[in-house]
């Protein structure tokens, strides 16, 4: 059998030295570059319409439909439109964006070269999120080292500007808005749109925002056409993405396939469950995703797939959890994280997200009786759909699956009066098998 | 203690690489925790007065985003991922035995000024979990006694150098790097980690 | 291209019922338009919307586009869209049900202290929990835990922050963002732990503080002035107008028992919207201090000493003193400027009927014969410039005008119109914040060359110049101003400090016009006034203006004076105005409180502030603003009454002795309908010599300061700006970079501390009004010069 694992963000990551533009240049690195400059900017926007890429970031909008929303371009205001990348990736369980920046940052200069040549855009900007020092130094690093080859600047052939900029803790600014207003210099809160960033986003001038995997794959599109990247994947799910698999996995890590892979092939691939204990739910693409079980093993794992098993394909985020793991505390845990990162300008996500982490404290606790998960879900109806920004609907994801999937487990620690999972036992140092069966 | 005359100039600087100066805040404030070891009011004054806004505003910035610190931070930060995925793989433990061991409760700092404690969040390195962070650079698959050992090397001065980048400078001088001043060292480290390699390594038949 | 043009108006359904709008309409206020009102907290008409309480969620079952829009949506953000489909709280229960859950999110957090909340009573939180909130909480079933902070901690010396009562709907940052442009308070923190703040030792410092309390849907923000006073259900509420400047805002007066507790902004749109400054709201009590005079008073002839006497005695004194003083050598009349339409009408008539005389000025303050003439020429019966004309200008014009110290109501409808692509310039020694938060563009002129500026200005048509009184201080500046506007066709309107000038100005409280824009000196002008008032007699060249009137008592030329409400620290020479009461043979005063000037009067009459009296303030547009009297107090008259009084007894008649019956006389005298006299033409003074040593003194009243009408406004004062001296960093360089200069002037010296400012060479400029007695008592004159000497600490 042919392995499905088909390299190509991740193909020179174990290159020497693969994050300078020597080792990425002697790879055919910056071919694509000089391809899409033989092209129109209009034929390099067709190129990544036909191609199918979808936004890599979670949401999977169609990228050149993205970009299309773009006013036409006005030779007398050169300055005009910006292209942002989001590299802010902060999703729980999303581990693919870092990765990639540091081993080969050119590839994503690379990406925003040719894409704000699509978009006629003159300044882009990387925005990162500040937590990852080293990123950061490869990214800045590499964009000297684009500067002084000539592929950046105001005299380049492409003609663009490309600032890194580095965040300062803020979940939040994953998303597109926010990571604007952050850009700007202030509280990384979200806007209201209208009016969409395409019309007036950063300065209030048109801006596309994409993802750090979505722009690193116009150059592969370009240099491999878009013909080629169409035929990866699925009827609507085109391309290949990374899958980063973690948690109660044997190898972890990042699995770069076309779409539609399913968690079982992928689980073969990483050596499955960790020895001597069974999958008992994990996320697909992060813990705003709603969580799925061992009976979602065959989920072709494309946006159409995830989304007809009842949850999203998100950032690919595959954490696994193994029967040692307490849902409870999970879903605690990132109920938590959510409280921590709500930006507090909506009611429903501030004070919604409050509420919800004392509920599960209590039920963590082995407090509350069963009416309270009913009146969980309650809570989380007034909270999804009702904030201003997808993170209270994210915040929601995890309880309300969690009910759903695992009311039995809830209902343990009613009757236990705490938590009945061992904690140790879920820990990567654990011994083989001491895990405990709950189920029984 | 006020902002002295070069930081003043590198602030300005920082301002002036962006199409409107405003967007310079954010690695501002990075500047001043590298110069004040916190964001300070004399540091919000002084990205006010270059920006044209109020305190208030720029305090505003200044308290929405988790890096910026209030309180004096040690010589390190050692951040313990508390996140669901590492807290379950013994992050939760890790953090627990970090604060035995340094005597320190959640954002706290040593009694030498060495270590400031603190959990964060998913700090994208899942693959690697449990994770702690130092300044900022990863340490990836670690243990309680692990951690334990990773700090007392920090308090000793001893050389540490990250999983996955380079060898550890102070937070402080991580804070200048964030601020956009490069300190040269982007060519330390790997590539990749294992994790990072584990789709690549299936076809190099190494299963 | 045709169908791609939007049309103006839409059609929508809310619940049921169609409704059409102009295009760009927020559901939330079609929503109104059919008789339902859609809960909110953070929307406010004024302020951008933002979307963050969420508490107007409503169904849209069609987006205008054939397909329902998925999520509940915020109205308040939603505009409304061809063919929508709205459902409200009223007809949809998923609509109804996420208003419950917002609700119940609101009030977890939400202390229980409403039982001592100064928005009790009168809170939208309180109200909307009242009518739609669960009686139950599950929250505190759940032995939830509620969030707590520290109570309330002041963000200035006004206004106090109750963070727990904030549900952070940002109405107070975004007022203080896009109205005043003070955005010193901000949104920090994130999450649950949200909240309004200021920066470390930085109070939020606005001219218009109050509107956030007033605004705040919750009592999250209460004020020193008013906190724990009243409950709003035990006050009356009046409608009045504010008497603080010459903008005329509308305000609400909150008053129990015959005493005002508070007073808060009117809702007119057409003026000050839903905004009145802090002064117009905080500086009220001056109208009830201990020392108001009660009874009128007369110097006995045996003792010289003041004492009560009744009503009747008290006109027959006067009427007997100013016979005798017009008899003699004649009478002055100074009636300042916060007198309404009638009482200036009535002192106008009263001047020259029971005195006969044009010696009268209301200018309680330095001004000039150039003044008075462009008054006469420019100012009176025009109503050229409305604030909607401020929207539809291209540019406006400031000649010795700072909106911001001067006219607050003016200042915001400035910001508004600069949002909106208005360009503001102004001639003035050095860009205030106020011009800085207008964008402004300054035309730097040191005082006493402002002339020379204006005469340099190109303006077109669409320009609106705008002229402050202090232009009176500069010769040859309201003669430039004149000529500006007369060859470019631009429309000019002139903004004073106070509420009853313009209205002085149009009932001749000055000495070269009578009612009505009458020139004195035409002769059918005076036909005309003789006329209606029945009488054939009437002065027939121009008086004394306040200045010389003032040196004609000194000197013994005049015999008498007849002084309403003027604060002698306002005039050009403090120290000479009281040497003039003092040597001047009969004085009568109408005063509010003991002052300089009734101490030294022979006969005094308590009058009534606003509260207690109706009448109209004119605004600068021209603009008649009429309040009804609030409180009726026996033995409280209106200047108008007592003047009646002392003319009755003079033998004569002022023919009125209400409010009505003057406004009743007024409205028959009308306006003059024949020529404006000329502008004035007084040439721009020589330019200064630029001293090193000797600096030319720039000045000008800052909103809050020391004043009669801050009498007892306390917290209002403790706001005050403080105060420093500009000087430019050539001068602080000489001064080896002191951090505090003394000033010496021929008047008195001041120490304060220096802001290096970019200001034109050897000027200094110092607030007018920052210590008691301010510039023109204890400093300098008027277009004075001071020296300058660092003070080494």
């Amino acid at each position: 059998m042919t392995s499905p694992i088909t390299p190509v963000l991740t193909a020179n990551w174990g290159t020497d030295r693969s994050w300078t533009l020597d080792a990425y240049t002697a790879q055919g690195g910056y071919q694509a570059l000089a391809t899409a400059l033989t092209k129109t900017p209009d034929e390099v926007v067709a190129a990544v319409k036909d191609s199918g890429l979808r936004g890599r970031g979670g949401a999977g909008f169609p990228t050149g439909m993205k970009w299309g929303f773009l006013p036409p371009y006005d030779d007398n205001d050169p300055q005009s439109r910006y292209l942002v990348v989001n590299a802010d990736e902060s999703e729980p369980g999303t581990c693919k964006d870092i990765p990639l920046m540091m081993a080969s940052p050119h590839t994503l200069v690379e990406g925003v070269i040719i894409s704000s040549y699509a978009i006629r855009a003159k300044q882009a900007f990387i925005y990162v999120r500040g937590e990852v020092l080293h990123v950061i130094r490869r990214l800045r690093a590499a964009v000297a080292e684009a500067y002084a080859a000539g592929h950046l600047g105001p005299d380049s052939p492409a003609g663009v500007d490309l600032i890194v900029h580095a965040g300062a803790g803020a979940y939040i600014c994953g998303e597109e808005t926010a990571l604007l207003d952050s850009l700007e210099g202030r509280r990384g809160q979200p806007r209201l749109r209208p009016p969409f960033p395409a019309v007036a986003g950063l300065y209030a001038r048109p801006t596309v925002i994409n993802n750090v995997e979505s722009i690193a794959s116009v150059p592969a599109i370009i240099g491999k056409g878009a013909d080629w990247f169409a035929g990866l994947g699925t009827e609507k799910s085109k391309g290949f993405v990374i899958y980063s698999l973690s948690g109660h996995v044997t190898r972890p890590g990042q699995y770069e396939a076309p779409l539609g892979i399913t968690l079982r092939e992928l689980l073969d691939l990483a050596g499955g469950v960790r020895h001597g204990h069974q999958l008992k739910f994990w996320t697909p693409g992060g813990s705003s995703t709603p969580l799925l079980t061992d009976a979602h093993l065959d989920v072709p794992l494309d946006y159409e797939g995830v989304g007809a098993a009842g949850s999203m394909l998100g950032t690919r985020a595959l954490q696994i959890f193994d029967e040692t793991t307490c849902v409870v505390r999970a879903v605690l845990r990132w109920s938590e994280f959510y409280k921590h990162e709500s930006c507090g300008k909506c009611t429903p996500c501030r004070e919604g997200t409050w509420w919800l982490v004392q509920v599960l404290t209590r039920l963590e606790a082995g407090n509350g009786s069963e009416a309270d998960l009913d009146q969980l879900l309650d809570q989380c109806e007034n909270i999804a759909g009702r904030s201003f920004c997808a993170l209270g609907d994210g915040a929601t994801s995890p309880v309300v699956s969690s009910v759903q999937l695992f009311r039995e487990e809830y209902l343990a620690h009613l009757e236990h009066g705490g938590c009945p999972f061992d904690a140790a036992a879920s820990t990567a140092w654990a011994p083989r098998r001491q895990s405990q069966e709950v189920h029984a | 203690m006020t902002i002295n005359a070069t930081t003043y100039a590198e602030l300005q600087e920082i301002a002036a690489r962006y199409p409107q100066e405003r967007s310079g805040l954010l690695p501002m404030l990075h500047l001043v925790q590298s110069t004040e070891g916190r964001v300070t009011a004399d540091g919000i004054n002084a990205c006010a007065e270059i920006l044209g806004l109020t305190a208030a505003e720029v305090s505003g910035v200044a308290t929405f985003y988790t890096m910026y610190k209030r309180k004096p931070v040690g010589e390190h930060h050692v951040g313990v991922c508390t996140n669901t995925l590492c807290a379950v793989m013994g992050g939760d433990q890790i953090f627990a035995e970090l604060k035995e061991h340094l005597q320190v409760g959640n954002d706290e700092t040593t009694t030498d000024g060495k270590v400031t404690l603190e959990h964060v969040e998913c700090n994208a390195a899942c693959d690697y979990a449990p994770v702690v962070m130092v300044n900022w650079e990863f340490f990836d698959n670690q243990t309680p006694e692990s951690a334990k050992q990773l700090v007392d090397d920090l308090r000793a001065g001893k050389t540490v150098t990250a999983s996955r980048g380079a060898k550890i400078c102070s937070w402080r001088e991580a804070e200048r790097v964030l601020a956009g001043f490069d300190d040269g060292r982007a060519d330390e480290g790997p590539s990749a980690g294992e994790a990072s390699l584990a789709g690549l390594r299936t076809l190099d038949g190494d299963q | 291209m045709s169908d791609l043009v939007k049309k103006d108006k839409v059609t929508l359904t809310i619940d049921g019922k169609p409704v059409t709008v102009p295009a760009g309409t927020l559901v939330i206020r079609a929503a109104e338009q059919v008789g339902v009102q859609v809960p909110r907290f953070c929307d406010h008409p004024l302020l951008a919307p933002v979307g963050a309480c969420r508490q107007c969620l409503v169904e849209v079952p069609d987006g205008g586009n054939g397909r329902p829009i998925p999520k509940p949506q915020a109205s308040c953000t939603l505009t409304c869209a061809e063919g929508m489909v709205v459902e409200t709280q009223v007809t949809n229960a998923v609509a109804e049900k996420a208003q419950r859950g917002v609700m119940e999110l609101l009030l977890i957090n939400h202390p229980l202290d409403c039982p001592v909340c100064d928005k009790g009573g009168e809170c939208p939180l309180q109200n909307q929990a009242m009518s739609n909130g669960q009686g139950e909480s599950r929250f505190a079933a759940q032995e939830g835990v509620k969030r707590t902070f520290e109570k309330p901690i002041p963000i200035s010396p006004q206004i106090l922050l109750d963070r727990e009562r904030c549900i952070v709907c940002q109405r107070c940052t975004r007022f203080a963002a896009e109205i005043p442009g003070d955005p010193g308070i901000a949104l920090i923190q994130r999450g649950a732990s949200q909240q309004i703040g200021t920066a470390t030792d930085a109070p939020f410092d606005s001219y218009f503080s109050g509107n956030i309390v007033q605004i705040c849907p919750v009592g999250a923000l209460t004020s020193a002035d008013y906190r724990f006073r009243a409950r709003p259900f035990d006050l009356v509420s009046s409608p009045s107008i504010a008497e603080h400047d010459s903008c005329g805002a509308a305000i609400r007066v909150d008053h129990r028992r015959g005493k005002v507790v508070r007073r808060l902004a009117g809702n007119d749109p057409e003026v000050n919207e839903e905004w009145i400054s802090d002064k117009d709201r905080y500086a009220f009590r001056y109208q009830r201090p201990a020392a108001r005079l009660t009874h009128p008073l007369v110097r006995d002839a045996e003792s010289g000493e003041l004492r009560a006497a009744s009503w009747p005695e008290a006109f027959t004194v006067a009427a007997r003193g100013l016979a005798a003083a017009k008899a003699a050598s004649g009478v002055g009349v100074l009636t300042g400027g916060r007198v309404t339409g009638e009482d200036a009408y009535a002192y106008s008539k009263f001047a020259r009927v029971a005195l006969g005389t044009n010696d009268i000025d209301f200018r309680a303050r330095p001004h000039s014969a150039e003044e008075a003439a462009f008054l006469a020429s420019t100012v009176a019966l025009a109503s050229d410039v409305s604030y909607a004309d401020l929207d539809r200008a291209r540019v406006v014009l400031l000649l010795g005008l700072e909106p911001e110290d001067e006219a607050g109501t003016l200042f915001l409808r400035l910001r508004k119109a600069v949002a909106a692509g208005l360009e503001v310039v102004s001639v003035a020694p050095f860009a205030s914040r106020g011009l800085r938060k207008l964008n402004g563009r300054l035309v730097p002129a040191a005082p006493g060359e402002e002339a020379i500026a204006i005469a340099a200005l190109e303006v077109d048509k669409d320009t609106i110049v705008l002229v402050g009184e202090r232009l009176a201080t500069s010769p040859g500046a309201l003669s430039a101003a004149a000529a500006l506007a007369a060859r470019s066709g631009a429309r000019l309107a002139w903004v004073p400090r106070r509420a009853g000038d313009r209205g002085a100005v149009e009932t001749g409280c000055l000495p070269n016009l009578l009612p009505g824009g009458r020139p004195v000196e035409e002769p059918a002008a005076r036909i005309d006034i003789g006329e209606a008032w029945g009488i054939t007699h009437l002065p027939a060249t121009d008086g004394r203006d306040g200045a010389a009137i003032l040196a004609a008592a000194a000197s013994g030329e005049l015999g008498g004076l007849v002084i309403g409400g003027v604060d002698l620290d306002d005039l050009a020479d403090p120290a000479a105005a009281r040497a003039a009461i003092e040597a001047a043979g009969f004085v009568v005063s109408l005063e509010l409180t003991e002052t300089d000037v009734t101490r030294a009067a022979d006969v005094v009459f308590p009058v009534a502030p606003t509260t207690e009296k109706a009448g109209m303030f004119v605004t600068w547009e021209g603009r008649p603003r009429t309040f009804a009297k609030i409180f009726d107090v026996p033995g409280s008259l209106a200047d108008l009454r007592v003047l009646a009084g002392i003319a009755d007894e003079m033998g004569t008649t002022l023919g009125f002795s209400t409010t009505d019956g003057a406004r009743a006389e007024m409205e028959q005298v009308g306006p003059w309908d024949g020529a404006r006299p000329a502008a004035p033409t007084v040439a721009p003074a020589h330019a200064r010599k630029v001293l090193k040593t000797k600096l030319a003194l720039a000045t000008w009243k800052q909103l809050v300061g020391h004043g009669s009408l801050l009498e007892d406004a306390d917290v209002l004062l403790e706001t005050q700006r403080p105060a420093v001296a500009r000087i430019n960093a050539e001068t602080h360089e000489m001064l080896r970079g002191s951090s505090e200069v003394t000033l010496t002037g021929d008047r008195g010296q001041v120490t304060l501390p220096v802001e290096v400012t970019d200001l034109p060479e050897g000027v200094v400029w110092v607030p007018a009004n920052a210590w008691p007695g301010g510039v023109l008592a204890t400093l300098s004159g008027p277009g004075g010069s001071v020296s300058v000497k660092g003070v080494q600490r």
